[in-house]
């Protein structure tokens, strides 16, 4: 599966990946007693200093960018439904906190860790605004010139829950 | 080859020996959802399972911690949604007078060691103060659990800590935990499991263990473990009121990942300062600071004794004009020792707001918000921006947090005492 679209850069003043967003910043803990999913899109990233109005200025398709540890903290889907309510293509990092990780599978919402998405950046590989393809399966970033950038293949469970389009009709496939 | 704790409590929850990495099925034993996340958690399973039953309704549970009680009608109506699922299929809810639900479902006997339990609470993973394996997910994975009563798990790798030196109170555990925050960041132990050795936390008891282990989410970590001495089995039988409990220690041959010393000798009282728990400094290097509101409570400091260390610091002073000190047991029976035994009454002559058994202070939505530009103490796990309100969040012991609310300032718990 490809998924195409613009890259969305997280970064700082200084232009570097911000590390440790906590879900907090993702989905403020003020709006947890929304249940329904096409409500959550206008909050995403809402108390992330620097992208309160990210709501408006990311489109669909996009694919987000972040630093370490992308999702640090609770265990609220609404962080993940969120970015699936505005259409977002997928998320790339370095690495997600654990139980994003799994929130993020579990909903069949493409998330890939990279491990050299800083350098990729800093090198100048990846901009802001630049149109790509995500290959999902295979973890790789294809640029429009033809070069690839390697991230890290998914696991097979997290391709499987995709594939079933998410973990409820997974269940159903997997023998009790 | 030896297994680790973690391991250990995963391989008796699914078909074979696990190993790190595996993907595994795994039987989880106790199952809970709260305010926030229950709700979903209903909704989806009516949309997937319709009225069919839960797999075991006597190990599933709803426990409202967080508004509680609520104070407005849609969080109202999220818990009456939650209630009526319970009713109708026959789970237990601990209600908004019950307190932390992690809390509530081991010294409700539920939550014991060697079991696996999951709820809709990033801090679930405290259990493994008393050696239970526990996990914090989201409400599709709570909805799969509670129907049934199973799910994946990624074994994690488990990384080691050995601590060294010694410390004195008002020095405690909180300190020790933010000493080995500010040390590994979110670096070390991402996705990984925990075990801590070392006489700094082996001599820890049960209180001061469930306060170490629980900011284990904070270093991004699956879930932490200390080893029992005799001291922790008694705490845990008399904490869980079972006669017997299951021990499990890891294997002379069991591999780690990654093994880390830290030496913290000479540990002082420490601080998180904003925007991250890893962000520790000595309190002495941010000592004079104005403080607005001071929260001593949460599943991180919410026991007796932490609100007995506190009020040996503030035991026959008052709170500083124009600070907030708010006050708030972890569950009802600590509620309950603490008015039994005059702590309440102490900490209310001192001028404090008691609050009912809840998360408190941890999330908006109840008691404990501050505005800009005003500083807030907590004794919780979380100091990232606008956890709080929009003023600036630091984390403390309970006793920094009550020193600096005699004094209205940031403030070394030595120099009151």
């Amino acid at each position: 599966m490809k998924i195409k679209g613009r890259v969305f850069l997280l970064t700082d003043k200084n232009g570097d990946l911000i590390k440790d967003i906590d879900t907090d910043q993702i989905y403020h803990n003020a709006y947890l007693h929304i249940t329904d999913i096409n409500e959550m899109g206008k909050y995403a990233l809402g108390n992330l200093e620097g992208y309160e109005n990210f709501p408006e200025l990311v489109k669909e398709n996009d694919i987000l960018i972040a630093g370490h540890n992308f999702g640090a903290g609770s265990s609220r889907q609404q962080a993940v439904d969120c970015f699936r309510a505005l259409k977002v293509g997928a998320i790339i990092a370095p690495s997600f906190g654990a139980i994003y990780r799994r929130n993020a599978i579990n909903s069949a919402f493409p998330i890939i860790e990279c491990p050299g998405i800083e350098e990729y950046i800093e090198k100048g590989l990846l901009k802001h605004g630049e149109q790509i393809e995500l290959d999902f399966e295979d973890g790789v970033i294809l640029k429009e010139d033809g070069t690839t950038l390697p991230c890290k293949k998914p696991s097979p469970v997290q391709i499987d829950i995709f594939k079933a389009g998410g973990l409820f009709e997974y269940g159903k496939t997997v023998s009790s | 080859m030896g297994k680790t704790i973690v391991e250990k409590i995963l391989s008796r929850h699914t078909s074979s020996e696990v190993n790190p990495g595996e993907i595994v099925w795994i039987e989880i034993d106790v199952k809970s959802a709260r305010d926030f996340g229950g709700p979903n958690v209903v909704k989806h399973y009516q949309k997937h399972y319709g009225d069919t039953p839960v797999a075991d309704k006597n190990s599933t549970f709803f426990t409202f911690d967080l508004v509680a009680p609520p104070k407005t009608r849609k969080y109202a109506e999220n818990q009456a949604v939650c209630r009526e699922f319970a009713r109708k299929h026959g789970i237990r809810v601990y209600d908004v007078d019950a307190g932390i639900g992690s809390h509530v479902l081991m010294e409700e006997g539920f939550i014991l060691p060697g079991k696996t339990a999951v709820g809709t609470d990033s801090h679930y993973n405290i259990v493994g103060a008393i050696g239970a394996f526990g996990q914090g997910m989201g409400d599709v994975d709570i909805t799969f659990v509670f129907k049934t009563g199973k799910t994946w798990f990624e074994v994690p790798e488990t990384v080691k800590i050995e601590l060294k030196g010694s410390y004195e109170f008002p020095v405690s555990a909180k300190d020790l935990v933010l000493r080995v925050l500010k040390e590994i960041k979110t670096d070390f132990a991402l996705g990984k499991a925990i075990e801590f050795y070392g006489d700094p936390v082996e001599n820890l008891p049960l209180y001061e263990r469930i306060t170490f282990l629980s900011m284990v989410t904070e270093m991004g970590g699956i879930i932490g473990f200390i080893p029992f001495t005799d001291r922790t089995i008694d705490e845990v039988k008399k904490f869980t009121g079972k006669e017997e409990i299951e021990v499990i220690y890891a294997d002379e041959d069991a591999v780690y990942r990654d093994v880390k010393t830290i030496d913290i000798t000479g540990l002082k009282s420490q601080i998180a300062a904003p925007p991250h728990p890893h962000n520790v400094h000595d309190v002495d290097q941010l000592k004079g600071e104005k403080v607005d509101a001071v929260y001593i409570g949460s599943c991180t400091n919410g026991r007796t004794e932490d609100f007995h260390d506190a009020y040996r610091i503030i035991k026959g002073k008052k709170v500083h004009p124009g600070t907030i000190l708010v006050i708030a047991p972890a569950t009802k029976r600590v509620y309950r020792e603490l008015m039994l035994d005059g702590t309440l009454q102490g900490f209310f002559e001192a001028g404090a707001v008691i609050m009912n058994p809840s998360c408190a202070g941890c999330a908006e939505g109840h008691v404990g918000m501050i505005g800009k530009g005003e500083v807030s103490l907590n004794t919780s796990n979380r100091n990232f921006p606008g956890k709080q309100g929009k003023g600036k969040t630091f984390l403390v012991s309970p006793a920094v947090a009550a020193a600096s609310a005699i004094t209205g300032k940031i403030t070394p718990p030595e120099e009151v005492l």
